[in-house]
């Protein structure tokens, strides 16, 4: 599953980030390194670009990048004790038209 | 668990000039968007100087600080870097950042770096952090926008105590805390002290490391820390085709091996996973509460679930853009309308009072008119930027550009060019000068080039008088005005062919590497106006200096070209003043408008220079069904494009003629070529109509392309390729039309 796949309020886990050199490392430096927490908070009516909710902080990217990168279902390890994932879950539902978020290519 | 130590505190550095007659010099660095440049213009008083990096066009803004420490004053200069989200870099334009740290390349060395954070966006803003601290460099962190977390805030001294460098909590916009950060400053500059951010990585690529630094060069090893940081980011930004400078053969090539011989493991994803395991272990300690989703961005979630969605979204974005639009097409008028009379009474009053000669043409048709043609351009440069001003601010305009991006994107062009290429339906300058608002230089450059595609309102008196002239008012179907559709009909053709052109070039002429699109959505703030008001200024005034003596001189080039040489004896009405620019609305002479003179002989623009070049250029415009009448008309446009009105009235001797002149229809409509039929037809009118939609008759258009890209290269390019469009365009429409029997 890639991100581009997730549904809006899906919490989801990075497992591979794809693409290659500057393009790939941009992605990772904005957070999306494996083993972190993402939300896909929001999806821009047309349907492109997705915006999402990486380490507290919020980021818009494009589809086309989104599917680079890899996820898992996120569920909530010990090990995780970053403050950034609680409380954001109910954000953004009403965002998305109907079919986009799931509708990855 | 990830370790990180700081170094020994070094002090009395070798890099750093303490001479009592050096102005220290200091870098504020950030993420885009964590109110780097509202902190500048709060530390500068708004006193910004524009400059450009060396070798690169981008914007380097700079300003002075006069600091207030123990009775005495001293000033130092304040450098705005553009906001990056790391120091690793691909392309010259992104090692921008890297260079004004390090001094490279021609940039004076720093003396101190103010790294800006977003209180609200912590975990990416320490990012750059990390890096900047293991270059070994002398760094205040700023940890502004703290008023937007105030339910949460991360601890300063906390921070302060995890980098080991100053941290001081601001609110730039309303100006708080800023007295702590210049005694920071203060203090910093006084007692320098690098503090290296060590970051131990797994052993293999320690390891690595220890190779890429051995092959360093001399001038890249201050300290050992700094060593190991550039190799760090050697190993993570040189590639094989990567777009870098000064970057040396042997350190590229070990670079390469290095990363070559690493073989499974992947040393990009090592580097950056390293960074982000030591600031997720700390970031829980720098928060009173586990809980990091501040108010202010819930309540802009929600005004987002309106202003973002599918219907209700798009219909405000559509208000609003037509709000933006009416403005510059509109309410800039009267501003225009009264700059074109104050040209035509100061001509007048030099007429009324110095006797005919060569310098009172030059005066007035020259100086007067080519100071009014850079003038006029300020209503709508000025409307622009108030919109831009206060849709940055506020935060809409990172949601247009959400918005779309979509569209855009399928341009091959950014979400944010939307708005310059609205902006080109008004006029192409501000919307030139408007693309500063991309970060990046190839979008920027792009939409630069389609931008003068789009119908701006300097073709609507052209398309008026073509149309009232050589298509009756007749309706099709009995209830469609012809006229209006073909109005129409030139606005979408206009349009889709901009479209085009962008989609072509953005895969040829600027083909850009495929970088991530990166958009953040601030919460929303009220725009502040004395902010807005001073980057309205700043951009008028460099409108002013930089592109006003251009298009001064080209003006008067033109007026020389369409009046020498001088005919013998005057009794036709002189060549136009260029200074007509909106709507051709120069203040009419109704005897002459009424009462067209009768045309004897040749007219005075016949025999100038510029008449001769358009009777030469007849074989090459035949083909488009134009004659040396129109070819005059074109080359008296590039004044302005609704200089061909007047252009083309004084070729049959009709002075002050505008689109609304009824004789100047009438001769363009009775006018005979020699074996007696009509000598402009309707299919003569389409096809100049689509020259004049395609062309680039503008220089000031040229002119503004030329300094924003520092180069020849690109308004040639822009000239060379509209016009070949323009050229192929109009032949295909007369030539097929022909064909067809019109």
């Amino acid at each position: 599953m890639n991100l581009a796949q997730t549904q809006i309020g899906q919490i989801v886990t990075v497992t591979h980030v794809a693409g290659e050199g500057s393009f790939r490392r941009r992605l990772m430096e904005l957070g999306l390194v494996p083993g972190t927490r993402v939300e896909v908070i929001g999806v821009a009516p047309l349907g492109d670009p997705l915006e999402l909710l990486v380490r507290g902080s919020s980021l818009s990217i494009r589809r086309a990048e989104a599917e680079d990168v890899s996820v898992g279902l996120g569920e909530v390890s010990s090990a995780e004790r970053a403050p950034e994932m609680t409380g954001c879950a109910q954000a953004g539902g009403s965002l998305a038209p109907p079919g986009l978020a799931s509708s990855a290519p | 668990m990830t370790q990180h130590e700081l170094s020994s505190v070094s002090r009395g550095e070798p890099d750093a000039a303490h001479h009592p007659a050096h102005t220290p010099l200091l870098l504020l660095i950030g993420n885009p968007n964590t109110g780097k440049t509202t902190l500048f213009n709060r530390l500068t008083g708004q006193n910004a100087r524009m400059g450009n990096y060396p070798g690169i066009t981008v914007e380097r803004r700079s300003g002075d600080l006069t600091l207030r420490a123990a009775g005495a004053e001293r000033v130092v200069e304040v450098v705005d870097v553009p906001g990056a989200y790391s120091l690793s870099a691909r392309s010259a334009e992104e090692q921008i950042a890297l260079s004004a740290v390090l001094g490279w390349a021609e940039n004076p060395r720093p003396d101190l770096c103010v790294l800006v954070v977003d209180a609200g966006q912590l975990a990416r803003n320490l990012y750059l952090v990390t890096q900047l601290l293991e270059l070994d460099v002398q760094v205040v962190v700023v940890l502004n926008m703290i008023d937007e977390v105030r339910e949460n805030p991360p601890n300063a001294a906390e921070l302060s105590r995890f980098l080991g460098v100053p941290c001081i909590a601001t609110d730039a916009r309303h100006g708080k805390g800023l007295l702590e950060l210049e005694r920071a400053i203060s203090a910093a500059l006084e007692l320098p002290a690098r503090r290296a951010l060590r970051i131990n990585y797994p052993p293999a690529l320690e390891r690595d490391l220890e190779r890429v630094s051995a092959a360093l060069p001399s001038e890249w090893r201050g300290s050992a820390a700094r060593a190991r940081a550039l190799a760090l980011w050697a190993l993570t930004s040189v590639e094989e085709d990567d777009e870098l400078q000064g970057v040396d053969p042997a350190l590229r090539t070990r670079c390469l091996e290095v990363r070559a011989q690493a073989g499974a493991r992947d040393i990009d994803q090592e580097v950056i996973a390293t960074r982000y395991a030591l600031i997720d272990a700390e970031l829980p300690k720098l928060y009173p509460r586990l809980e990091s989703h501040p108010k202010k961005r819930k309540t802009s979630e929600r005004v987002d679930r309106v202003l973002l969605h599918p219907v209700f979204g798009f219909a405000i974005f559509i208000g609003l853009m037509l709000l933006m639009f009416q403005s510059l097409f509109s309410w800039s008028d009267p501003a225009i309308r009264l700059i074109e009379a104050c040209t035509s009474m100061s001509a007048d009053f030099v007429e009324a009072h110095v006797p005919e000669s060569i310098v009172r043409d030059l005066v007035t048709r020259g100086v007067i008119g080519g100071v009014g043609n850079v003038v006029v351009f300020l209503p709508q440069i000025l409307l622009l930027f108030f919109c831009i001003g206060i849709l940055e601010d506020s935060g809409y305009m990172a949601r247009v550009a959400f918005l779309m991006d979509r569209i855009m994107k399928a341009l091959g062009l950014h979400g944010r060019a939307f708005v310059p290429m609205l902006s080109g339906f008004a006029c192409a300058v501000p919307a030139i000068l408007a693309t500063r608002t991309m970060e990046r230089q190839r979008d920027r450059l792009l939409t630069m080039l389609v931008v003068p595609l789009m119908t701006c309102s300097a073709r609507l008196p052209v398309y008026t008088l073509i149309i009232g002239a050589l298509f009756p008012p007749s309706h099709l179907f009995g209830w469609l005005p012809v006229q209006g559709l073909l109005m129409i009909a030139m606005y979408l053709f206009s349009t889709f062919i901009t479209l085009i052109s962008a989609g072509v070039l953005g895969r040829t002429a600027v083909k850009g590497r495929r970088i991530p699109l990166i958009l953040e959505l601030p919460p929303y703030r009220l725009p502040s106006f004395t902010g807005t008001l001073s980057m309205m200024w700043r951009r008028a005034a460099m409108f002013l200096r930089e592109a006003g003596s251009g298009i001064l001189l080209f003006t008067i080039l033109l007026w020389a070209l369409l009046s020498f040489p001088r005919p013998a004896h005057v009794d036709q009405p002189p060549p136009p003043a260029a200074a007509i620019h909106q709507q051709g609305r120069s203040v009419p002479n109704p005897q002459l408008a009424s009462s067209p003179a009768p045309v004897q002989g040749p007219s005075a623009i016949e025999q100038s220079y510029g008449g001769r070049l358009g009777k030469a250029l007849e074989p090459v415009l035949r083909p488009l069904g134009f004659d040396w009448k129109i070819g005059v008309g074109l080359i008296g446009a590039f004044a302005a494009r609704e200089v061909f009105v007047s252009t083309l009235g004084l070729v049959y001797g009709i002075g002050d003629a505008d689109e609304n002149t009824t004789p100047l229809r009438d001769k363009i409509r009775h006018e005979r070529s020699a074996d007696g039929s009509a000598a402009y037809s309707p299919l003569m009118g389409l096809s100049l109509m689509v020259f004049f939609a395609l062309s680039c008759q503008c220089m000031s258009t040229l002119m503004v392309v030329y300094r924003e890209t520092r180069t020849l290269r690109w308004p040639l390019f822009m000239f060379g390729y509209m016009t070949t469009l323009a050229y192929v365009a109009s032949f295909i429409v007369y030539q097929g039309g022909r064909l067809l029997g019109f």
